[in-house]
C-alpha cells in the first residue's frame, strides 16, 4: 500500500483548514468579551453564553427542536421499520418503485416541500400548529430512518427467526423478542440520524414555524436576518458542541461512514 | 439477497404462499398511506396552486389561469434569477469535484486511526447546522477587512480586498464548503470498491504515479465523482440558507425568491410556480444526467 507524499499532505492540510475554518471562527467569536463581533478576539469570556439564558426565544426554540426531533424520528420509525423489513426480505411487484418513493424526500428540494406543506396544512386547518411540524418532519426524516433499518435488516441472520418460528413463536413475539433486538443497532442509529436531520432542518421548517413553534435553526436564521452579533455565535457554538457530541457517540456506536453512506441494496 | 422467506416449517395458519404474498403489502401499507396523504396530495395541490390567480387585495382566487407561468416565461427577471441559481450550483459542484475527489483519495490512503479521525472531521460538518456553518463564512468574509481578505492579501494573491458578502463569489465558496462532504463521501464509496492490488500491479510494471492516477484510479472513481456531482448540484440549486445569508435580500436564487413570494409578498400562486419550475428543472437534469452516466459507465456499475 502506497502512502501519501508531501504534496498530498499539504493539500490535505489546506483542505482540512478550509473545512474547519468557518466552524472554528464561530466558536472563537462566541468567547469574545466584547459587545461586538471582533476577530481575533481580545480575550476570553463566557458572557455571551450566559446571555443566551436571558433571551428566552432561543431557549424555547431549543426545546421545540428537541421535542420535534425526538417525536418525529420516533413516529418515522413506526412506519419505516415494517416497510424496511418488507423491502429487505420480499421480492414483490412494485418493490423498487416503493423504495424509490420512500427515499424521494431526499431528492425533492426542501423549499418545495415547505411550500407544499404550508399550502396543505393551511387548507386542512392545522397550519402553524406543532402537530403540523411533526407530520412534516416525519416525512423528511423517513428516508434516513428507512435506510439504516434496511441496512440492518438486510444483513441479518434469518436462521434465528426460523428457529423461533419452529419453536412456536407467533409473529408478534417473533418481532419483539428476535427480529427487533437483532436490528436494534440499525434502528437506533436511524433514529439518531433522523433526529439530527430534524433538529437541523431550516429550509422546510421556516415555512411552517410560527412564533410559538419556531425551531432553533429558524430562530437563528431570523435573528441573523436582522443582526449578526456575538449572541448568535454563542448559540451556534452550543449547537455545534451538541452535534459534535452526538456525532462522536454515533461514530463509536455504529461507525460514521456506515451511518452516512447508509449502504443498502435499495439505496440506488 | 433472500427471496420469499422459507416458512415451510410452519404447519398451521394460512398457507405459506398466501402469507408470503400478503406480507410485504401489509408491512408497507402504513408507510404508503403516509406518503400518499402527506407527500403526493400536498405536491399535487402545489401544482394546482401555481395555476391560481392572486391580487394584492383579493388574495388567492381558485381559478385556472396561466398568469403566473406567463409572467415567469416572459419577465427577464426570472430568467436571470434561474440562471444565477444554476450558475452558482454548477460552480459549487465543480469546486467540490476538483478538491473533494483528490481529498477522498488521500484520505483512503491514510492508515487506520488517522483515516477515521479525518473522516469524522470532514464528514462531521454535514450534520452541523447549515445556519452555523454559513454564519462562519459570513464572519470570515466580513466587510473589506474580513479574515479571508486579510489572508489572501498577506499571501500577495490579491492587491485589494475582494467583495465576498452579497456576491455570487461568496455564495459559491460557502455553498462548496457546505456541500463538500457529499462529494468526499461519494468518491470515498467508489474508492472502497477499488482493489489496491491493481495499483501495486501497475507500479510493479513500471507505471509512473501520474499514469496510475490517470489510467487506473480516475476511470474507476469517475462514477463516484459524477454521482457526487449530481447530489451536490441538486442540493446547491435548491439551497436556501446559504444564499439567503450570504446573498442577502437582493441577490436572489430560486429558493429565496419562492420564500419571499410566500412569506413577504404573500403571492402564493407565483411562489408555487417558481417552486414547481425548480422541481421540474431539477428532476429533468438529475434523471437526464443519471441516464447519461449509467450508459457511459455501464460496465463500472455492473
Amino acid at each position: 500500500m502506497r502512502t501519501n507524499g508531501p504534496i498530498s499532505l499539504v493539500f490535505h492540510t489546506v483542505f482540512v483548514v478550509f473545512m474547519l475554518a468557518p466552524i472554528v471562527v464561530v466558536c472563537l467569536v462566541a468567547f469574545t468579551p466584547d459587545g461586538f463581533l471582533s476577530l481575533p478576539t481580545n480575550g476570553f469570556s463566557l458572557r455571551w453564553f450566559r446571555a443566551i439564558a436571558s433571551y428566552p426565544e432561543f431557549v424555547h426554540a431549543f426545546w421545540v427542536s428537541l421535542g420535534l426531533g425526538a417525536l418525529s424520528s420516533f413516529v418515522a420509525l413506526l412506519f419505516a421499520v415494517p416497510a424496511a423489513l418488507a423491502i429487505a426480505r420480499y421480492r414483490f411487484l412494485g418493490r423498487d418503485a416503493l423504495a424509490a418513493l420512500f427515499l424521494s424526500p431526499l431528492m425533492i428540494p426542501h423549499v418545495v416541500l415547505g411550500i407544499a406543506f404550508l399550502r396543505f396544512f393551511t387548507s386542512i386547518g392545522i397550519g402553524g400548529s406543532f402537530a403540523a411540524l411533526i407530520i412534516a418532519h416525519v416525512l423528511v426524516v423517513f428516508p434516513f430512518a428507512l435506510r439504516l433499518t434496511l441496512a440492518a435488516a438486510t444483513g441479518m441472520d434469518r436462521s434465528v427467526e426460523m428457529a423461533a418460528l419452529s419453536l412456536g413463536a407467533d409473529d408478534w413475539t417473533l418481532f419483539r423478542r428476535v427480529t427487533l433486538p437483532l436490528i436494534l443497532p440499525g434502528v437506533v442509529s436511524g433514529w439518531a440520524l433522523a433526529f439530527i436531520q430534524s433538529f437541523d432542518d431550516l429550509t422546510m421548517t421556516v415555512f411552517l414555524a410560527t412564533p410559538g413553534t419556531e425551531t432553533l435553526p429558524v430562530r437563528m436564521f431570523l435573528y441573523i436576518q436582522d443582526n449578526i452579533d456575538p449572541l448568535v455565535t454563542s448559540v451556534s457554538a452550543s449547537v455545534i458542541a451538541i452535534t459534535m457530541t452526538a456525532l462522536v457517540l454515533l461514530d463509536r456506536f455504529y461507525g460514521l461512514d456506515r451511518v452516512l453512506a447508509g449502504k443498502s441494496d435499495a439505496g440506488r | 439477497m433472500s427471496t420469499a422467506p422459507d416458512t415451510s416449517v410452519l404447519t398451521t395458519g394460512p398457507s405459506t404462499d398466501e402469507r408470503a404474498a400478503r406480507a410485504p403489502w401489509a408491512l408497507t401499507a402504513p408507510a404508503l398511506m403516509l406518503f400518499i396523504g402527506i407527500l403526493v396530495i400536498p405536491l399535487a395541490m402545489t401544482v394546482m396552486l401555481s395555476f391560481h390567480d392572486w391580487g394584492q387585495y383579493k388574495g388567492i382566487e381558485p381559478v385556472f389561469i396561466l398568469k403566473n407561468w406567463h409572467e415567469i416565461a416572459t419577465d427577464p427577471y426570472y430568467a436571470e434569477m434561474f440562471w444565477r441559481t444554476f450558475r452558482v450550483a454548477l460552480l459549487a459542484t465543480l469546486i467540490t469535484a476538483v478538491f473533494g475527489a483528490p481529498e477522498a483519495y488521500i484520505l483512503n490512503r491514510m492508515s487506520g486511526r488517522w483515516k477515521s479521525f479525518f473522516l469524522l472531521v470532514i464528514l462531521g460538518p454535514l450534520l452541523i447546522s447549515v445556519v452555523a456553518r454559513t454564519l462562519g463564512w459570513a464572519l470570515l468574509f466580513g466587510g473589506n477587512n474580513g479574515l479571508v481578505n486579510k489572508f489572501l492579501m498577506s499571501l500577495g494573491l490579491i492587491g485589494s480586498p475582494l467583495p465576498f458578502m452579497f456576491t455570487e463569489t461568496g455564495m459559491v465558496v460557502a455553498l462548496a464548503h457546505v456541500m463538500m462532504p457529499f462529494m468526499v463521501l461519494s468518491v470515498w464509496a467508489a474508492l472502497q470498491r477499488l482493489d489496491p492490488q491493481i495499483e501495486n500491479a501497475a507500479l510493479s510494471l513500471g507505471a509512473s504515479p501520474l499514469t496510475i492516477i490517470r489510467r487506473i484510479v480516475l476511470p474507476q472513481i469517475m462514477p463516484g465523482v459524477l454521482s457526487g456531482a449530481i447530489i451536490v448540484f441538486s442540493l446547491s440549486a435548491s439551497a436556501f440558507a446559504t444564499p439567503a445569508i450570504i446573498g442577502g435580500r437582493r441577490l436572489k436564487v430560486a429558493a429565496t425568491l419562492a420564500y419571499d413570494e410566500f412569506l413577504n409578498t404573500l403571492n402564493w400562486p407565483l411562489g408555487a410556480a417558481v417552486a414547481v419550475l425548480l422541481l421540474m428543472a431539477l428532476v429533468l437534469i438529475v434523471v437526464g444526467s443519471n441516464a447519461l452516466i449509467e450508459r457511459r459507465y455501464a460496465e463500472v456499475f455492473r
